[in-house]
């Protein structure tokens, strides 16, 4: 089985990459496009039962730095 | 005087530390990051700058789960001091030993440069050798230095005087200038600036070097 971790700064907290492609974006006449946010995708391979729950705490625990990010697990 | 300085894969600043806290006086030994226990009747144990763990996923989070990371939360509990400097500042907020986090430079690119500070207090072991106030010259080498806090952990900074050193002229996005904080206790430092790398006359500036004579001074037994 397999679990997909999004994690992303939270809002408001500066985020200068995604800045930085909506800048891009912008110069390359793309217009409209208000705000990039960046964040990453993480894959997990999962041994069968391992529980939504479980990774959530590798999120807390590790995956995310809730300080400063949020994340979503979807499981499957 | 013993202390001890935490290598992590990774680390580059380990050697430089050792050699500024044997410099200070402290009898130094290095701590390779998979044990589980810290020497006994340490006095200070160092967390040093580089890129551990390759800064994998975040800078410091990975170091931050390594086998002696319990370890080191375990002797700050019990009072012991530790000074954390630039990759070690982040291990200290990744095991939340410090608050707060150190996002990427709002600028993005890599800064290493010489900055000027601002001792903000004087009122640890760490900046006892510093006058309250006095402006100071250490280099920063860093992509992630951006201080970032909640509002109130930052009232809070504040409040309790554990603001240790503002950037004269921020060049990284920093909340409030902070370049280093202190815990609660005041026994735990962690900065962004180098002081080992500014604490002999040879290295280009001395200006780091009060604050391990500072430690040494304070830390050493009555």
């Amino acid at each position: 089985m397999r679990a997909t971790v999004t994690v992303m700064l939270k809002d408001g907290v500066l985020d200068p990459k995604g800045e930085a492609v909506r800048h891009a974006l912008g110069s390359m006449g793309f217009d409209g496009v208000e705000g990039v946010r960046q964040g990453k995708v993480i894959e997990l391979d999962l041994a069968d039962g391992t529980t939504e729950a479980q990774v959530v705490e590798m999120c807390e625990k590790l995956l995310a730095n809730t300080v400063i990010e949020s994340y979503r697990v979807q499981m499957g | 005087m013993k202390a001890a300085v935490i290598v992590f894969p990774g680390s580059n600043c380990d050697r430089d530390l050792a050699v500024a806290f044997r410099a200070a006086g402290f009898e130094t030994q290095m701590v390779w990051h998979k044990e589980t226990d810290l020497p006994a009747g340490l006095d200070l144990v160092g967390v040093p700058g580089g890129f551990s763990y390759g800064d994998y996923l975040r800078c410091g989070a990975i170091a931050a789960q390594s086998p002696v990371a319990a370890a080191l939360r375990a002797f700050a509990d019990r009072g012991g001091h530790v000074i954390g400097i630039c990759n070690g500042f982040q291990i200290l907020t990744e095991t939340r030993i410090l608050p707060g986090a150190l996002l990427q430079n709002a600028g993005i690119k890599y800064i290493c440069r010489q900055v000027g500070l601002r001792v903000e207090t004087a009122d640890s072991a760490f900046t006892g050798g510093y006058a309250a106030g006095q402006e100071i010259t250490l280099p920063i080498a860093h992509h992630e230095g951006n201080y970032t806090a909640d509002p109130e952990t930052l009232a809070r900074l504040r409040g309790e005087d554990r603001i240790a050193f503002r950037y004269l002229d921020t060049p990284n996005g920093a909340a409030d200038d902070i370049a280093g904080i202190l815990s609660e206790n005041r026994r735990v430092l962690g900065m962004m600036p180098h002081p080992e790398r500014a604490a002999d006359p040879a290295l280009g500036g001395s200006d780091g070097a009060a604050l391990f004579a500072s430690l040494a001074g304070l830390l050493a037994p009555a």
